[in-house]
């Protein structure tokens, strides 16, 4: 799996305030990052750049290989049962696999329609989503929001499995993230 | 990658899970809502005018138009805003599926949505008015013509709305001026013998439907830098 992130000298602007700026940084296949910093710093805003769903301020933000994004929102139809919901988007990555679907222990809920899901099962789907896009480049805004300890684990095995199999992923998280021989980005530094 | 956006088959699925959000008895909230709206003005009419049935038959054609026109800003609460709060054109658009396709999709799926039966709730309003064959004839070509336009100036508000508070009132203020030169035309086409009126309606129409997805995908664009 061929995959690179890079930004350079990032800044990104919310409203009228700067949020951070100078932020450069180059992840090839098999690393990892985690962003780190306090609530309203901008790291969901960092990420939505680096997928290139919005445009930074000033910088440039470039990426090899598909791109993933999981983050608060679930992108799943709510009136449908998880299982058809997350059909829709199987269809569309072209995967028959059932592997993302059994990795999160979703099988027992593909019948429950996905407004009756709590927080956390919602992250599992959505992580569930996210595993099927088969995509190089992971960003995960917030992936342990909600989670009990057995889907913690999961998650951060899946993403160390992710990196050595040759992938990119970068975590913005407050709480810990357990991936050995990440790299770890406070975005406190580069605030303005 | 944005080539795959084209794949003609993963543009049927947009297509299908459209359609299934938009078609009455689907998962959309709209509903048969706009149709029973048309058919309660339809009926409404003569209570408020008379039943005068010269007057009803003169003047009928146009309630009709007027009807079908406030009957398509109902569905248009829905038609943008729930995908886009839901993070939907977001995965789309990192699947390669631009805001624009996206767009085409939802367009056509809203048409299919609410004009076929439209044109066929035509046919009982029209009874209701007492509108003679001759002039059903002219409305239902009329609203052919002209619901794609209809369709696609609500998809242009819809999503320029869609990141708004309160946008669905704002929507329906939005698109009756826009709607107006299909008005015109659409229902003007009663009044003249030749069927110069539906051609124009039908270029109206084309010339919004072209344009319909480009603006709509740079609104949900836009909407997303907020």
């Amino acid at each position: 799996m061929q995959a690179r992130l890079t930004a350079n000298d990032l800044a990104c602007r919310r409203g009228e305030r700067l949020l951070f700026r100078h932020l450069s940084l180059d992840l090839a296949s098999g690393e990892a990052l985690h962003v780190t910093g306090p609530n309203g710093i901008g790291k969901s805003s960092l990420l939505r750049i680096l997928a290139g769903l919005s445009r930074p301020f000033a910088g440039k933000a470039t990426r090899e290989g598909r791109v993933a994004l999981l983050d608060e929102r679930l992108a799943l139809d709510e009136a449908l049962p998880l299982g058809k919901a997350l059909d829709f988007w199987r269809g569309l990555d072209g995967t028959q696999d059932f592997m993302p679907i059994e990795k999160m222990s979703l099988t027992d809920l593909l019948d429950v329609p996905v407004r009756y899901l709590s927080t956390g099962q919602r992250k599992r789907a959505a992580m569930a989503r996210l595993l099927g896009t088969k995509a190089a480049v992971w960003l995960l805004d917030e992936p342990l929001n909600g989670l009990d300890d057995e889907a913690r684990v999961t998650v951060e095995r899946l993403a160390a499995e992710h990196c050595a199999g040759g992938g990119v992923c970068v975590v913005a998280s407050h709480q810990t993230f357990a991936v050995e021989s990440k790299r770890v980005l406070s975005l406190s530094d580069y605030a303005s | 990658m944005r080539e795959n956006g084209k794949n003609p088959l993963r543009f049927l699925m947009l297509l299908h899970r459209d359609l299934a959000l938009l078609l009455p008895g689907g998962r959309g909230e709209a509903g048969v809502l706009p149709l029973l709206f048309f058919l309660a003005v339809a009926m409404l009419y003569p209570f408020a005018v008379g039943p005068e049935p010269e007057l009803l038959a003169r003047t009928g054609g146009g309630v009709i138009w007027v009807a079908a026109l406030l009957a398509a800003i109902l569905p248009l609460e829905r038609l943008v805003a729930g995908d886009l709060e839901a993070g939907m054109f977001d995965q789309l658009h990192l699947r390669g599926i631009s805001e624009e396709w996206a767009m085409v999709s939802r367009l056509f799926a809203h048409w299919l949505a609410f004009a076929p039966l439209l044109l066929l709730a035509t046919l009982p309003a029209a009874a209701l008015l007492g509108l003679s064959g001759e002039t059903t004839a002219i409305v239902l070509l009329g609203l052919l013509a002209g619901t794609p336009g209809l369709a696609a100036v609500g998809l242009i508000v819809a999503a320029l709305t869609a990141s708004l508070r309160g946008g669905a009132a704002l929507a329906g203020l939005m698109t009756i001026p826009l709607a107006v030169p299909i008005l015109i035309f659409g229902a003007g086409a009663l009044a003249r013998s030749d069927t110069s009126g539906l051609w124009l309606t039908a270029a109206i129409s084309l010339a919004l439907a072209a344009v319909a997805p480009l603006a709509a995908g740079g609104a949900i664009r836009a909407a997303r830098e907020q």
